[in-house]
Formats: structure tokens, sequence, C-alpha cells
């Protein structure tokens, strides 16, 4: 008997949140990565205050997309090394159920990290990055883009030079979520009215949805067999 | 060193006579397209003899277009059917299209240095169009990383379904961000289009026999070559296996 859908789920995800808990090696690391990668942006960008709000959100997006990277390689190398992939595999679950948990955590640790930058970078860069808006779109891209990352990361760790591919795997394919992400967060910054952003919102959630039906059905074929 | 009948090499099929004539006939459509473009057509009143590039620079993208859907297509049904086949033919498919697109961005960037005064800028529909290249370009180095044979067909299976949406992501990229420079010839173009001219009866007389040469004949054709030294690769690979073996 299969172990039902939603219990598998909540295993999974519970046992890579109490495996973070505990180390807090991913996370940490993560958003220390990503707080560099914004300091660097703001060196090499020399960034006045006008270029800040027209640049301000690729940043962010590049700086999270960068550091789930980190995230989305070190979570699945750690399933796949210590063979407890192979071992969910074993197990009555459903291959969607895997994904899905695996997807779960991989967003609630970037989400984390999104969490901590939109703070710091509201303070640091004077913008306003806490409307309740950039935050609904920052959970949708987040959740995008781990969506795919999830599924790619999978497949690179088979490969054999893994920590390089996941990156060129996954930078073109999370082009479409990188485009729609910073024109909703650039116009939802610079105060433009609704009418203006909205339709990269509508995109980026309509994108969000396509690749994760995806990648539901696909990542069954991802897995070792 | 002289088994002749064991090498698999030697008694691989010959090249089938619809092939053959199918090269022949691409050869002979490829010129009579050139003819076409570079003599038939009328010259540009404002772009002069450059605008005949885009005989080719449209229809390599569709070609990259039908390489690329053979791609989906193959790893689709490899997935389903699990036939080694259809994994050849995703593989010609991205070789072919990858190609294809190189030509395509080429070409652009040749017709913009006289027209836009830059072989190249940051417009959205050129940017997802050199995305799209490296996607696929993800996609060879990505399926020389993975040793499993079986691993690598399904793995490259889904990544050359999920590879597509760079290119529609291409196709559509003007209708979603209308900011760009790259006209459209068929429909109305964008507002800032630079460099665009009208699809007057002779340049559709020039541009549609060459569309469906790329479209159809080209892509198949070197797709079916490229599958053949697939299958070649696969036999000295096999070769190989046995002498080191034995």
């Amino acid at each position: 008997m299969k172990t039902p859908f939603i219990s598998a789920v909540r295993a999974i995800v519970s046992k890579d949140l109490r495996a973070e808990w505990r180390s807090r090696e991913l996370v940490s690391a993560m958003a220390l990565f990503a707080l560099l990668s914004v300091l660097v942006f703001s060196f090499a960008l020399e960034l006045d205050k006008r270029a800040r709000e027209e640049a301000i959100s690729g940043v962010l997006w590049v700086s999270l997309i960068f550091a789930s990277l980190l995230g989305f390689n070190r979570s699945l190398s750690l399933e796949h090394d210590q063979g407890s992939l192979d071992a969910l595999l074993l197990a009555p679950v459903s291959r969607a159920a895997i994904y899905v948990g695996k997807l779960l955590g991989n967003f609630l640790f970037t989400l984390l990290v999104a969490l901590v930058l939109l703070p710091l970078m509201t303070a640091l860069y004077g913008v306003h990055l806490l409307d309740s808006w950039a935050l609904l779109t920052t959970v949708v891209g987040v959740f995008g883009f781990s969506a795919i990352g999830t599924l790619l990361a999978t497949l690179a760790v088979q490969t054999r030079s893994r920590e390089a591919l996941l990156p060129i795997a996954l930078l073109p394919v999370c082009l479409p979520f990188l485009l729609t992400a910073v024109r909703a967060t650039k116009g939802i910054v610079s105060g433009a009215p609704q009418s203006e952003w909205q339709v990269w919102l509508q995109l980026l959630a309509a994108i969000t949805v396509i690749y994760l039906i995806l990648c539901l059905l696909l990542y069954r074929f991802v897995l070792e067999e | 060193m002289t088994q002749r009948g064991a090498d698999p090499l030697m008694t691989a099929s010959p090249q089938p006579r619809l092939l053959r004539a199918l090269t022949i006939l691409t050869a002979l459509g490829f010129a009579g397209t050139l003819v076409l473009g570079l003599f038939v057509a009328g010259t540009d009143i404002q772009q002069g003899q450059v605008q005949r590039i885009f005989y080719i620079h449209m229809p390599s993208f569709f070609g990259a277009f039908t390489a690329f859907g053979a791609t989906v297509l193959g790893g689709l049904i490899y997935l389903w059917r699990g036939s080694e086949a259809w994994d050849r033919i995703a593989l010609a498919g991205v070789e072919v299209g990858l190609a294809f697109a190189l030509i395509n961005l080429l070409t652009g960037a040749i017709w913009a240095r006289p027209i836009w005064n830059t072989w190249w800028t940051w417009d959205p529909r050129l940017t997802s169009a050199a995305v799209m290249c490296l996607t696929y370009a993800a996609y060879l180095m990505l399926r020389a990383g993975i040793e499993n044979r079986q691993r690598r067909r399904s793995l490259m299976s889904v990544y050359g379904i999920l590879a597509f949406v760079s290119v529609l992501l291409t196709l559509f990229i003007i209708r979603i961000v209308p900011d760009t420079i790259h006209p459209v010839i068929i429909g109305a173009s964008p507002q800032n289009a630079q460099g665009t001219f009208e699809a007057t009866s002779g340049v559709v007389l020039a541009l549609m026999p060459s569309l469906i040469l790329w479209l159809t004949l080209m892509p198949i054709t070197l797709m079916w070559h490229r599958y053949r030294l697939a299958l070649r690769q696969e036999a000295v690979d096999a070769l190989k296996l046995k002498l080191l073996g034995g």
C-alpha cells in the first residue's frame, strides 16, 4: 500500500527542515552568499540613488537565484551521495510526492533567504521592497524557480561535474522567471500604477504554474531507476 | 586485423535511396531559394542589398524551430516508449537546431551592422535568441557529462523538452515585451521597430519557398545524416569496447 501523498510530502519536508535545523549550514551559507553578492553588485555597478532604483530588482533576483543554486545543489547532492534518494525510491511513495517534498524544502530555504534580503536591502538602499505586492512577487518567483531548480538539480547531481553543470542547465531555463519577476519588482519599487506592472506578476504566476505541471510530469524520469 | 566481415562500420547499411534523393533535393532547393533571394527579388529601396539576408535570416530560425521541435517529440516518445531511435532523433535535433540558430544570430548581426549601426544590441528578442543558443549548448554539455547511457537518454529527454521553453520565449517575446526594436515582417511591427520593410509580393515570392525549405527539407535531411552518424558512433563505441574487452 502506498503512503498517502500528503503524509509522504510532510515526512520529506520535515526531514529536510530537521536536518537543516540541526546543521544550519545550508540557509546560512545561502544567506551569506546572497548578501555578499548584493554588496559585490553595489560596488561593481557603483549604484547611485537613481541607478539603485533602476537596478535594485535585478540585483535582488540575480542574487537570489545564485544563492538558490548553492542550496539546490547541496540539498540534492546530500540525497544522492548518502543514498537516501534510492531509499526514497524503494519506499512506497509516489514520485510526485518526492518531488513536491524536495521542492517545498528548497522553496522554504530560498524564501527564508529572500526574507532576510528584502528588509536588509530596504534599509541599505532606501527602496521600498517591504511592500505586500513585492512580497507576493517574491513568494511566487522563488516558488517558480525552486520548481525548475529542484528538477534540474536532481538531473545535475547525476552528471560528472555537477557543481559546474547545474548553473549552466538552470540559468537559461530560469530566464522567464527572471524577466517577469524583475519587471514586476521594478514596477512595484518605483511606485508605478498597478496597471503597469500587474501583467508581469500575472505572467510570472502563469509561467510558474506551467513549469510546475511540466516538472510534476517529468520528475519521475529524472529519478534513478 | 582484417576481419572486415565482423566490422560494424563496414556492414553499416548503405545510404538509403530516399536520403540521397532528399540530399540532392535540399541542395537544389537551397540553390533555388538563393537565386530567388539574390536575383529575382527586387532590391529594397531603403535598405539596399543587405535586406536580402532576410531570406536566410528568418527561415533559419524556423529551421531551428523544426529541429528543436523534433527534440521535444523525440524526448516525449523516448520517455513513453523507451526506443533509442527517438533519442538519436532528439540529439540530431539539438545539433542541427543549434547550427541553424547560430546562422540566425550571425545573419541578424550582419544585417544589424548597417541598419541599426551596431552588430549587437541587448534587445529582448536578441537576448532571448542568444539564451536559446546557450540553452542548447547546455544540453550538449550536460549530455557529455552523464556516463550511464540509459540515464543519459532519459535525463536528456527531459532537458530537451524543458529547453523548448526558450524557443517559445524567443518566438513570443515581442508580443510580451513590446519595447523591442526587432522588426516583425508578418503582422504589425512594434512601435519602436527599426529597419522594417514591407512584405510586398516580391518579398513574399522570395521568402515563402525559402521558409518552406528551411522548415522541412533542410532540418529533416541534416537530421537524418546526423542520425546515421550517431549509429556509426555507437558502432565504433561497441567495437572499442569489444577490442578492449577481448
